[in-house]
């Protein structure tokens, strides 16, 4: 028996009026309803899904701090731009003097590094990008695009689940059929191709990357949600709204999706993860952001040319490696406490 | 009394995979203003499916009302759009369900649900609805009403669920509640503390009731009239002391032999109708119950019998008039065996 568990047992019983004992309910389970309260408390009680809300808050962390963190060269300047010492092809150690339109110094710099100029801490890439620059302020541009497009994904895919599980019929043969023309696609075979067309359209930057993403990213919510609402929709509670006269809407929004939704969140929550490592992909092959744009899949793509001798150069390709990787497990992280408190199988 | 509701002529069938479901074939009943009517049958009789009929409640498809007519206050609601059948629905037709344990959204705080209607039909405010919901509350007998509106359904026990259930259905006044098998999923004293609520409830509010269920002692406690259901016919329908004194169809009968009474002792054996209802999918065009039944005749293999009046107020579908015939004694059989 865990720890919780036990907690739990111990919770004060109180008396019902009709003489039952029922467990006295936590500030927690009044404020959110029992559901969710479950949910939070799981998620707060299993060290890995801590662990992955403490990674995932220090990306926040990093992402809100970036003007103190990396400051931008000046306050005329696009900060999302990485600031660059010179045009010299090869990639300079970590350590190695600034000497290039050298940022401002922030307070915290001297008193950490003990150095009273701006070195490049995690070194340059080819063509002289600061990447500790570009680490820190593509921080911002991972978390934006990861729930950004988790969210616009999310929101097609619940209207057009939703509506097919709910209403059945035609209507759910034609939207399934759909949504399995999207799946159809392999994922980032179509990102890569759409983003491409859209680029001339919109110009390069975030915006054709993350459209191509929402585009081919919805379905696994559409299908899961679909699934779920088939099968709150025979609930009884549901026939009981029908029965006192609520309109579609009402019972679709009140009484099914928020008995439905949870499956899908932890789809949700995982996939923030992996599109921000697509989308890292996609900055790779280069049909994402200009170039210079702080993104940390933007940085790993200047190591293209010197991929035979990472030996050498390996911070190019390392720390933004490990930004990736560390973001990505977080966000699993998360995603797996989800899951376990969820799991029938895994409630206590 | 004036008539509040006329069914005639229902019939609904569910079109399956493997064929169309009778599951309603051709009911008519009434329901007077203020009186309890009791839907009697065992499982798969019909008498839900009968039932959500009257308010479009059964799923289409598979379901499909074909035929009938349910005049309700002077308007046929099968003619109804969905649009204006939802503002009968809840309003002037209320119904509560059997399972209290599933029929309460887990996620919703109860006052959020009983204030649901009151918002929808009476266009009531958030303050003036919650006013009106404790108000309810306190009717059905949950005391401490106010705190416990912001309560989840799990903070309740099953027969205070039932009760919030019927708080619900009586937000807005209907002039009918149908309740389907309330006290089937409660344990017996619950089921009495129901009983008695609905019963006060009805003096307190004069609503009419259809009261369906396969309990009869229930039935013979609260009901007017009982209506008793076969494979998705109404087989007997009588004032309720009538029938338990005089049961004209065989079924009935069976059904009344197969209650355990404390008062018989314990000598007597319980007497259970041998066999299984017709299959639905294929229903036998012979009276249904004549494969089951111990009076059949050779007519009952040629021809369903309609509901005919034998008696006041007491109608039986029956080629055979079993009050006159004599009725094979269990006792004596009993005495053999003890002979043995």
């Amino acid at each position: 028996m865990t720890t919780s568990a036990i907690a739990q047992n111990a919770r004060k019983r109180i008396k019902t009026d009709d003489g039952f004992f029922l467990p006295e309910p936590s500030r927690l389970e009044k404020m959110l309803g029992p559901e969710w309260a479950r949910v939070i408390r799981g998620l707060l009680t299993n060290p890995l899904s801590v662990t992955g809300l403490v990674v995932v808050i220090l990306f926040i962390t990093v992402a809100a701090a970036a003007p103190v963190l990396a400051p931008p060269l000046n306050a005329m300047a696009d900060p999302y731009q990485i600031p660059r010492d010179g045009f010299g092809p090869t990639p300079q150690e970590p350590g190695t003097l600034w000497e290039r339109s050298v940022p401002p110094i922030p307070f915290w710099y001297e008193s950490v590094t003990g150095k009273t100029e701006w070195v490049h801490l995690f070194g340059t890439t080819s063509g002289q990008f600061d990447i500790y620059y570009g680490i820190v302020w593509g921080t911002r541009t991972a978390l934006l695009v990861g729930i950004l497009v988790v969210f616009a994904g999310l929101f097609i895919g619940l209207i057009v689940g939703s509506i097919s599980g709910y209403y059945g019929g035609v209507v759910d043969d034609i939207l399934m059929r759909i949504t399995e023309i999207f799946m159809a696609f392999p994922f980032l075979l179509a990102a890569l191709t759409l983003s491409a067309i859209l680029v001339p359209l919109f110009g390069r930057g975030i915006w054709p990357s993350v459209i191509a993403l929402v585009s081919f990213g919805w379905m696994g919510y559409a299908r899961v949600i679909r699934g779920d609402i088939l099968a709150t929709k025979e609930r009884d509670y549901v026939l009981s709204a029908r029965t006192v006269g609520a309109r579609d809407g009402t019972i679709l929004l009140r009484h099914i999706l928020p008995n439905a939704i949870f499956t899908t969140m932890v789809l949700a929550s995982l996939d923030v993860g992996a599109i921000v490592l697509t989308f890292a992909a996609l900055s790779f092959l280069g049909v994402g952001t200009d170039i210079g744009y702080a993104d940390w899949g933007q940085v790993i793509s200047f190591a293209r040319s010197y991929i035979l001798s990472l030996d050498t150069y390996w911070y190019i390709i390392v720390y933004p490696g490990a930004a990736l990787i560390l973001f990505g497990l977080g966000w699993n992280l998360i995603g797996d406490g989800l899951r376990d408190v969820l799991d029938p199988r895994m409630k206590k | 009394m004036a008539k509040l509701l006329e069914v005639s002529n229902l019939k609904t069938q569910f079109f399956t995979q493997d064929g169309i479901v009778h599951a309603v074939n051709g009911i008519s009943y009434q329901v007077d203003q203020g009186e309890t009517l009791a839907i009697v049958g065992e499982s798969g009789s019909g008498k839900s499916v009968g039932v959500m009929s009257l308010i479009r409640l059964i799923p289409e498809p598979p379901g499909k009302i074909v035929d009938g007519q349910v005049m309700f206050d002077g308007q046929d609601l099968l003619k109804l759009s969905e649009n204006e059948l939802r503002s009968v629905r809840g309003n002037r037709i209320a119904m509560i369900f059997q399972d209290p344990m599933t029929s309460l959204n887990p996620v919703l705080t109860i006052g959020r649900q009983i204030t649901e209607a009151l918002e929808l039909h009476l266009n009531m405010g958030r303050e003036e609805s919650r006013k009106r919901a404790i108000e309810l509350l306190e009717l059905v007998g949950i005391p401490g009403a106010a705190s416990r509106l912001d309560d989840y359904p799990h903070q309740f026990s099953g027969g205070m669920r039932q009760r919030v259930m019927i708080a619900m259905g009586l937000s807005c006044d209907p002039q009918l509640l149908i309740a389907d098998e309330p006290t089937t999923a409660l344990d017996v004293t619950i089921q009495a503390q129901i009983v008695d609520l609905v019963e006060r409830l009805k003096k307190e509010l004069g609503m009419a009731i259809i009261w369906i269920t396969h309990d009869l002692g229930v039935v013979a406690g609260m009901a007017d009239r009982v209506i008793v259901m076969y494979s998705g016919f109404v087989v007997e329908e009588a004032a309720v002391d009538e029938l338990y004194a005089q049961p004209r169809h065989p079924y009935t009968l069976g059904l009344l032999r197969s209650i355990p009474r404390l008062d018989l002792g314990r000598q007597k054996r319980l007497i259970p109708i041998d066999g299984l209802p017709p299959d639905l999918l294929d229903p036998p065009s012979h009276c249904p119950f004549a494969p089951r039944c111990v009076f059949n005749i050779e007519k009952c293999w040629q021809e369903n019998p309609t509901l005919v009046t034998v008696g006041t107020d007491h109608k039986s579908a029956c080629w055979v008039d079993i009050s006159n015939v004599e009725i094979y004694d269990p006792s004596a059989d009993q005495q053999n065996v003890e002979a043995l």
